[in-house]
């Protein structure tokens, strides 16, 4: 089973690599992960995407808490939350036709063209990951050129928070 | 007034105010700073190892004599990795202890400068937590933390790695050491659910064949006494792993021995039978399940243990309690007592559980008595040394001991009536271990009667120490059971190899021990028969050498096997009993 795990950790230098190293170490796998401070520049929180039923999750969550700069745990897929990637995707766009094609597919998309060049468009795409791979579809293999994304960020729905 | 003190002196300082009256280290180039704060002062005593690895197990065994943490201070590079396996050893058995290790100065950090290592990163795995100090007014907070990290929840080491510039002796700092300590994101459990434990209480009184299964978390957290009340109250069936001897009296009735690959066939087969295990700072170790999903089919488990992670992580516990053993126990007994009105233990279900487990003990308990076994080829059994070491000892000794069948039989047959009693590298099986951890419990109870039950083969990856005996005038007594060989190795040959034993013996190639003891000043004797091992023990302690170390070296039949042996695989009940019986 996917899991998306919301983690508040002490923003420390060496901190992270703990986190990771813990995931390697007792052979659980990291499909993404992001990381950043919050409002709260001594904490940061991470998201990150695993695999595992109940019982693995609890004994990740129990070895998460163990390590002494997490703070805090929640498995964001036990209730109603909101997850969102950002991509950065550039997309080989020549010929007017084609060009046109691209940025409609874009606009149908929500996405954002932030760079040009005569035979490119760099387009900055965001939401849940399955559109991101709707969006790719939609373009089609053989005008992708690069891509680059953040790995899911998850918050809670509603009034409920992640605090200390 | 406000102290002004350098870096290596704050550390030092730091430590005396955290109460460190023993230091096991070896100086470097990146330590020297704080080698030469050491040096102006009394209060703190350190002692110089022969390797590092040494020091990390002499830490160890002062701690797990006395339950305060244990410190180690080396030099970067080599000296850091030589103690990474005494670190692993300490972690894998939650002992606390500090290691500080020097690291090269900030500035050439990351250059691959001379004697750089990443300790941080190499220790990761294998420390409770880590530190590196950034500047030297962030040490008295650092060394704080580690201490109290060190010693509070599950026990476990910690690094903190020291850069030479941050104790440099021209650069003074305020120095005032925090009164108290609390950080928001370690808060480890101080009592367990009071709603569980009257849970577990409960289905205690309903048992009909429950069984204690206690380890190594009694003797960490000081809970032997409420052990023994909770047993004596129930008058329940107690087993130990090896990490937990010495938390209920060895010679007990109530107590059935070790559990496990090598426990004993009473205490085997009540675990596997029984239908409720009431585990209690124990972690379901694969030396002691065996196989998980045949492990106990019929019993429902409660698990006591302060780290919430050691819960179901092996077999999923049917009544959990997060807490330290000692408070737990306190509130369970208290619960029982309270529950006993309203459901009286079922006396007649209890009577018949024991009377099945006197069957198992009269069938093929251990023999507590060998004297007048005989091997086949007529030579000492490693048995009859350990039961001549119990008499003579008086079964109060402290005993560490090394890695291999040695060790086994000292746990099977040194029958330990008191917590921290024993002392031995479990969870990772250090060869090498007993002799310096030996040195360490020395050095923390000086009058005490300290023995080191050994094999050959780990004497040999640590006597170097016996140097740092002879400096430090250490009187403990070695018990080498010497079967010329990889014991332990050779036994799993003969049992999974078809006998063919791949470099697992060098007995033409041993030295001759009584040179090699003697050449470091100290008292050496060897026994080859009942009669030599009777003489030799009584005057390896006799008072005339009380201040000496001595040495035993004694030949046993190199044939003898470790029994029981669970087969792996299989549940606790498959055991193979002797040669030829599998
Ligand atoms: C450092 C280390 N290396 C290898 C092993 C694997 N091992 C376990 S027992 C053993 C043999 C120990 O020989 P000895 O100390 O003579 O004890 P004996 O079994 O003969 O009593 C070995 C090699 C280990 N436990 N530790
Ligand atoms: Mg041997």
């Amino acid at each position: 089973m996917r899991r998306l795990l919301a983690v508040l950790l002490e923003n420390e230098a060496g901190a992270l690599s703990r986190v990771i190293g813990l995931f390697a170490q007792r052979n659980y796998n990291i499909e993404s992960l992001t990381v950043a401070p919050t409002e709260d520049p001594t904490l940061s929180r991470l998201t990150l995407l695993t695999e595992g039923d109940d019982e693995k999750i609890e004994q990740v969550t129990k070895h998460l808490n163990r390590l002494i700069e997490v703070v805090k745990v929640n498995d964001l897929t036990d209730g109603a939350h909101i997850e969102r990637e950002l991509m950065l995707i550039k997309i080989r766009a020549e010929g007017n036709g084609h060009r046109e094609e691209i940025y409609r597919t874009c606009r149908i998309f929500r996405g954002d063209v932030v760079d040009v060049t005569p035979d490119s468009y760099t387009v900055q795409l965001t939401g849940p990951t399955k559109k991101l791979y709707a969006f790719m579809r939609a373009i089609g293999e053989t005008s992708i050129l690069e891509v680059v994304r953040t790995g899911v960020s998850g918050i809670g729905r509603g009034d409920k928070i992640l605090e200390l | 007034m406000t102290e002004m003190l350098s870096g290596g002196e704050i550390l030092i300082r730091a430590l005396q105010d955290e109460g460190v009256e023993h230091i096991f280290g070896y100086p470097g180039g990146a330590a020297l700073h704080i080698y030469d704060a050491l040096f102006k002062q009394q209060r703190v005593e350190h002692i110089l190892v022969r390797h590092e690895q040494a020091a990390t197990h002499m830490a160890d065994g002062y701690a797990r004599a006395t339950g305060n943490p244990g410190v180690v201070l080396v030099t970067s590079g080599p000296g850091a990795t030589n103690a990474i396996t005494g670190i692993a050893t300490a972690y894998m058995d939650s002992i606390p202890m500090i290691v500080i290790s020097a690291q090269v100065p900030h500035d050439v950090i990351g250059t691959d400068a001379f004697q750089e290592t990443d300790m941080i990163g190499i220790s990761r795995p294998i420390v409770k937590h880590s530190f590196i100090v950034r500047s030297a007014s962030e040490i008295p907070w650092l060394v704080k933390q580690a201490f109290y990290i060190s010693t509070t929840g599950r026990p476990g080491p910690i690094v903190i790695d020291v850069p030479k510039d941050t104790t440099d002796p021209n650069e003074l700092f305020e120095y005032s050491y925090p009164k108290s300590v609390s950080l928001r994101s370690y808060k480890p459990a101080l009592k367990g659910h009071t709603g569980q434990i009257r849970k577990a209480a409960v289905a205690m009184l309903k048992a009909k064949r429950p069984v204690i299964y206690a380890g190594g978390g009694v003797v960490q957290g000081g809970a032997e006494e409420e052990l023994v009340k909770v047993a004596r109250l129930t008058g329940f069936p107690i087993t130990n792993t090896l990490m937990g001897l010495g938390s209920f009296p060895g010679d007990d009735p109530q107590f059935l021995g070790m559990l496990g690959m090598h426990g004993t066939y009473e205490s085997n087969n009540a675990m596997h039978h029984s239908d409720l295990i009431i585990a209690v700072g124990a972690r379901f170790d694969d030396r002691v399940t065996n196989n998980p999903v045949k492990f106990c089919p019929g019993a429902t488990i409660i698990h006591i243990d302060v780290d919430p992670a050691s819960i179901s992580k092996v077999i999923p516990a049917d009544i959990p309690i997060v807490g330290p053993a000692k408070p737990v126990l306190t509130e369970l007994h208290a619960a029982l007592e309270a529950e006993l009105e309203k459901h009286p233990i079922d006396q007649s279900s209890l009577d018949e559980w024991w009377r099945r487990i006197q069957l198992w003990r009269d069938e093929h308990g251990l023999d507590h008595d060998q004297r007048s076994r005989k091997s086949e080829s007529g030579q000492l059994l490693p048995q009859q040394v350990i039961q001549a070491v119990y008499r003579e000892t008086n079964g109060d000794a402290f005993v560490t001991s090394d890695v291999g069948q040695h060790q086994m039989f000292a746990a099977q047959y040194y029958r330990f009536s008191k917590g921290r009693q024993w002392i031995n590298s479990g969870g990772l099986g250090t060869m090498g271990f007993g002799l310096p951890a030996a040195m360490g419990v020395q050095f923390a109870v000086p009058d005490a009667t300290v023995v080191c039950i050994t094999g050959e083969g780990s004497f040999m990856m640590n006597m170097q120490e016996l140097s740092t005996c002879m400096q430090y005038a250490l009187p403990i007594k070695v018990v080498n059971l010497n079967n010329q060989a990889l014991g332990m190795v050779k036994q799993w040959q003969d049992m999974q190899y078809g006998g063919r034993y791949s470099h697992s013996t060098y007995s033409d190639a041993l030295p001759d021990f009584e040179q090699l003891i003697e050449s470091f000043g100290h008292c050496s004797f060897t026994a080859r028969s009942i009669d030599e091992l009777d003489a030799v023990v009584e005057e390896a302690f006799s008072p005339a050498l009380k201040d000496k170390l001595v040495f035993i070296n004694a030949y046993v039949d190199p044939d003898e096997h470790v029994y029981p042996m669970f087969v792996r695989g299989g549940s606790l009940e498959d055991m193979v009993l002797s040669k030829g019986s599998a």
